[in-house]
């Protein structure tokens, strides 16, 4: 078996949330070392404060202050912190039930060992230096053996209140292409465009993306096709895209190429983008390096009569 | 009168911690052709497809649309997709075959998380304002519900260790991890790497058929007595980490704890003979089965469980069609099947499945 | 067993935009789901179950959503089901929740869409890289631009005839509220003269990006006897799949659009969709897909449907209108398109749709299709219950 192909893939967003009015009070009130809980119609406290009853649905707004001390309901030691988690050394993950809440925060609790936190363990947040309203101005929790302290009466009324957040969230995944598409990749690199047939309903398809999809089956018989083709339908880009590096205008072309039961996508170039047409001839032009033709120029071929590729539109 | 529904065929991929060698497409399409093979029916002859596949394990916007090219969907197909579990796609389909719309249906799910670090991947399934940005793996969530289990006197580290051990000396020949496994370290304490399931690619499908047709397909169907899913609130910290309601209520409406069929009225019977429950880790294995009130008679887990083998967004249809195959093979007359979703038990699915007595 | 008949008797959305600042993706939804609540004058309690539908996780970067948004919508202890077809999602929403009702599974469903695109940015949720493939183009537009001139090709049809749907779906907007883009000042010359994006496409016949959620409570008869205002009943639904590009595609009309539309007919007992169905909601996300699809739903024969949109049939007032709500071209946010499109429908059939309200609305066809041209999902409804 050939070498599997493998790259990086990085899905990464900066997410822009907009808030709404509780969790705007909630977070606007941690950069103001003020926690907020949010009072249900039968009188319990949610700490954090959520838009929505869990029980009822009802709508809640009712904020109000509880302590920034409380209580671990349960705990779990996480001895190999994780990218983006709250604190780089080992800590415990705990559930907190602060003084005046009924339900409990998740986060974490910055103690040097597991012998150090147990179910019920006293603790106290500890704010970040800088806080710019998020859950982590908490930068965790720590040990606290003192008294509750009263909370304030805030009601989460706070001036320049936060209305969002910036949830930059980055994934890393390792992207293969799978059987059929390696080999395909790999006759590229060639300069070779090689499709399969599919062994029911005979069609060749290039790229080949592992199975036919009318039939279901694997293709596997080799084809190789091209390197000429037919121009069968286009449109001409006038914007350009942030992540491409191509000069607009350009023409964006399903290109059949000969023997290919599908059009493959490619730019057309060579030619003034005005006088592109379908039923073009072209062919790929390759340039050093490059794993895909860089554009197809026109072979200079009289134009292939309509009902010869109006199949493959 | 509602139609008698029944699961007809169960096929699986082994679970391999990964296909890196394979496209989606190309992992599942072995899978869709055995299970048309058990049956011998074609894509044209069925009634109605459903999958189950999520975006995020894949990395890819609307990975699942290249899926359906092994599915051969030509002439087009009444066909529908759920991001979700497959056992959820399972339900659909049930209740488009109970409209009477298709007599037959496939059901398919597949999930590959080799490409992605799962862990991180599932945190992007939390609150999106309150937790996310804080990176809490799926281990560390288990752990804590873990620790709430023991906390209340629910289990301990040595019988959580003896479920990892039961459910791994499995003889599923699909099965990802099992023999003998070492308990090992913690990963994230309470919870050792024994306690956690194996990561791993695979895919699964099923065929329904409705009435006669499911006899005409298969010698002892499973039919469905009942099937039910419920949700719970999403936080963590307004739950009872301990108990699983929604489990419950879904295994009462489906019928969980009523007699078996053609026995009302008899009493004493055990309501099943064998459960298959999606629990990856350990300790939810404890949770489910104080809810469902299974006792020592019932069979929990014989192919494994998610301990043995967990392709995420498959491991919940899997867990269906294991408990079908253990009722087509005469092995059991009246199965639990359970399926979950988010953190924590936060969503579950339970269907009752019978075989025709004999 | 016959199928249980299907009402809509509650209809919400919200003021689509291109971004919602104030509220969360929880607001969001729940100020939709709260109206069709309130239309159907009932509580979260009447509520059996809830089927969400949404197009890919990555919009908004919460993977399965519908997880966090349980508890918003009043789902907690009820079953929960997500759907995710592409950009039909929003119609194949509708239609497993009305499986639901069908199947006797359960009385009353709530059915809700959504998108809030300001989130991210669609053009990159659309393009996210793939190693190893050729970056050509990004977002939709250039996906379907060479699709529309094979149309034009095939059909011979005017160059104009896109500028006149855009024209007309975005005054049909400015009658509806709800309806994101309120271009009172648009002309067909504005229109005409407005930058060609991707050739054949100009940039004002292309759908805006929107924050929206749209949502519909479906019942059974006792639930429809209940019901405060006329429900719009369902008499046929249908959803068809093919794949996303295969050897003898026809990109122009898929057959799947055409089985689909066949198949609701039938349940129907539609026999001439051209005489017999008054109004269409159809999912035109560039403006030259009306004529397209017009041709594709059996309402014109092949390479005719642009002389119903060039002579006035489409429009508010003619024979044959079609996105009387302003269309996709007006409002997209895009996993809750497909459903704006069922939802419109049925307020039609129940003369609720105020300003942009047809005179003759007895069946009125919702639309909406995804992916490649290659998912589909319609349903008829109608002001009478189905004949059973």
């Amino acid at each position: 078996m050939p070498e599997v192909l493998k790259a990086p893939l990085v899905v990464e967003f900066p997410f822009t949330r907009s808030l709404g009015p509780v969790q705007s009070a909630f977070l606007t009130g941690l950069r103001e070392r003020v926690v907020l809980g949010v009072r249900t119609t039968d009188g319990r406290t949610l700490v954090p404060p959520v838009e929505y009853d869990p029980v009822t649905a009802d709508e809640l707004r009712d904020l109000v202050e509880v302590a920034p001390t409380g209580t671990v309901t349960t705990w779990a030691w996480n001895h190999a912190p994780r990218r983006g988690q709250p604190l780089d050394t080992p800590f415990a993950w705990v559930l907190v039930r602060l003084d005046g809440a009924d339900t409990a925060l998740l986060h974490a609790l910055d103690v040097p060992g597991p012998d150090a936190v147990r179910t019920g363990a006293r603790v106290r947040i500890r704010w970040a230096a800088e806080r710019s309203g998020a859950i982590t101005d908490i930068a965790c929790f720590e040990p606290y053996d003192g008294e509750p302290v009263r909370p304030g009466g805030s009601t989460g009324e706070f001036a320049d209140p936060v209305t969002g957040i910036v949830a930059a969230a980055r994934l890393d995944y390792t992207y293969t292409p799978g059987r059929a598409q390696t080999a395909y990749l790999d006759a590229l690199a060639e300069h070779r465009a090689v499709g399969e047939r599919c062994p029911s309903c005979r069609k060749v398809y290039v790229p080949p993306r592992g199975a036919c999809p009318t039939c279901g089956v694997a293709t596997t018989e080799r084809v190789e096709v091209g390197p000429g083709g037919t121009v069968t339908t286009f449109c001409i880009v006038n914007i350009k895209a942030k992540n491409l590096d191509i000069e607009v205008p350009y023409v964006y072309a399903h290109i059949a190429l000969d023997g290919a039961d599908l059009a493959l996508h490619g730019r057309i170039g060579g030619i003034p983008y005005d006088q592109v047409r379908m039923g073009l001839r072209v062919e790929p032009v390759w340039t050093p390096g490059a794993r895909h033709p860089d554009h197809y120029r026109p072979t200079g071929e009289p134009d292939a009569d309509y009902d010869t590729y109006k199949e493959l539109l | 009168m509602t139609r008698e529904i029944a699961v007809v065929a169960f096929a699986q991929t082994d679970t391999l911690r990964t296909t890196e060698e394979h496209s989606e497409v190309e992992m599942l399409m072995p899978v869709l052709h055995a299970v048309l093979d058990q049956t011998g029916l074609k894509t044209a002859d069925i009634g109605f497809t459903c999958s189950g596949s999520s975006d995020y394990l894949a990395g890819r916007a609307f990975s699942f649309t290249l899926a359906l090219d092994g599915v051969g969907a030509w002439p087009p197909i009444s066909e529908s997709h759920v991001e979700m579990d497959g056992a959820w796609a399972l339900y659909e389909a049930w209740t488009k075959l109970l409209t009477g719309d298709a007599d037959t249906a496939l059901v398919y799910s597949y999930g590959k998380s080799s490409p992605g670090s799962l862990r991180d991947v599932l945190t992007r399934q939390l609150d999106p304002y309150y937790v996310a940005p804080l990176w809490p793996d799926s281990v560390a969530l288990a752990a804590l519900q873990a620790q709430a289990l023991i906390d209340a006197g629910d289990t301990d580290e040595p019988a959580l260790a003896a479920i990892a051990a039961r459910c791994r000396a499995t003889d599923n020949p699909h099965a990802q991890l099992r023999g003998e496994v070492p308990h090992g370290d913690y990963r994230v304490r309470p919870l050792r790497t024994g306690d956690c399931p194996p990561i791993g690619d695979g895919a699964a499908a099923v065929i329904l058929a409705a009435g006669e047709r499911a006899r005409e397909l298969c010698p002892r169907p499973a039919w469905i007595r009942g099937i039910d899913h419920r949700i719970e609130a999403h936080s963590l910290g307004v739950r009872d980490l301990t108990d699983s309601p929604s489990t419950r209520l879904a295994a009462e409406r489906a019928g969980a704890f009523e007699l078996p069929h053609g026995l009302k009225g008899m009493g004493g019977t055990p309501t099943v003979d064998t459960a298959e429950l999606h629990a990856p880790f350990t300790a939810q294995e404890v949770v489910l089965r104080k809810a469902l009130g299974l006792g020592d008679e019932v069979r929990v887990n014989p192919s494994g469980g998610a301990l043995a083998a967990n392709p995420m967004m498959a491991a919940g249809l899997t867990r269906i069609g294991e408990a079908a195959a253990r009722i087509h093979r005469g092995e059991s007359d009246r199965a639990l099947a359970h399926a979950t979703s988010g953190p924590c038990l936060q969503q579950n699915l339970v269907a009752v499945l019978e075989g025709d007595p004999r | 067993m016959s199928k249980e008949p299907v009402a809509v008797v509650g209809i919400g959305q919200t003021k689509h935009v291109a971004a919602r600042r104030d509220v969360s993706v929880a607001g969001l939804v729940r100020e939709a789901a709260c109206r069709a609540l309130d239309d159907a004058e009932l509580t979260w309690a009447d509520i059996d179950a809830v089927v969400i539908g949404k197009a890919p996780d990555f919009f908004e970067g919460v993977m399965m959503p519908e997880l966090y948004l349980a508890d918003a919508l009043g789902a907690v202890g009820k079953p929960m089901l997500r759907v995710h077809t592409a950009g039909s999602v929003g119609g194949s929403t509708a239609l497993v929740a009305a499986g639901l009702v069908a199947a006797r599974v359960h009385g009353t469903v709530l059915t809700l869409a959504f998108e809030k695109q300001s989130e991210s940015n669609a053009m990159w949720g659309l393009s996210l890289p793939i190693p190893f493939q050729q970056p050509l183009l990004a977002g939709a537009g250039g996906f379907f631009a060479p699709h529309v001139r094979a149309y034009m090709r095939r059909s011979g049809a005017p160059d104009t005839v896109g500028s006149l749907v855009a024209y007309k779906d975005r005054r049909n907007a400015l009658k509806n509220p709800y309806a994101h883009l309120h271009e009172h000042d648009i002309t067909l010359e504005k229109v005409q003269a407005s930058p060609m994006l991707w050739d054949p496409i100009r940039y004002s016949e292309t759908c805006p990006s929107s924050d929206g959620a749209c949502a519909m409570i479906l019942t059974d008869r006792a639930g429809a006897a209940r019901a405060p205002r006329p429900p719009a009943w369902m008499l046929g639904g249908a959803m068809r799949s093919e794949p996303t590009l295969f050897a003898g595609k026809d990109a122009v009309s898929p057959q799947a659009g055409r089985d689909c539309a066949a198949d609701v007919y039938r349940q129907a007992g539609i026999a001439d969709p051209r005489r017999e169905i008054d109004a269409v909601e159809m999912y035109v996300p560039f403006s030259w897909y009306e004529p397209m699809w017009l041709e594709n739903l059996g309402f014109a024969d092949e390479g005719e449907g642009w002389k119903l949109t060039e002579s006035g049939v489409t429009e508010l007032d003619g024979d044959l209108p079609v996105n009387m709500s302003g269309g996709v071209l007006s409002t997209n946010p895009i996993g809750a398109s497909g459903m704006i499109r069922f939802a419109e429908a049925a307020l039609q059939a129940r003369g609720q749709a105020g300003e942009h309200q047809v005179e003759r609305a007895g069946k009125v066809l919702g639309h909406a299709y995804g992916g490649g041209s290659q998912f589909f999902s319609m349903w008829l409804v109608g002001a009478r219950p189905p004949e059973s």
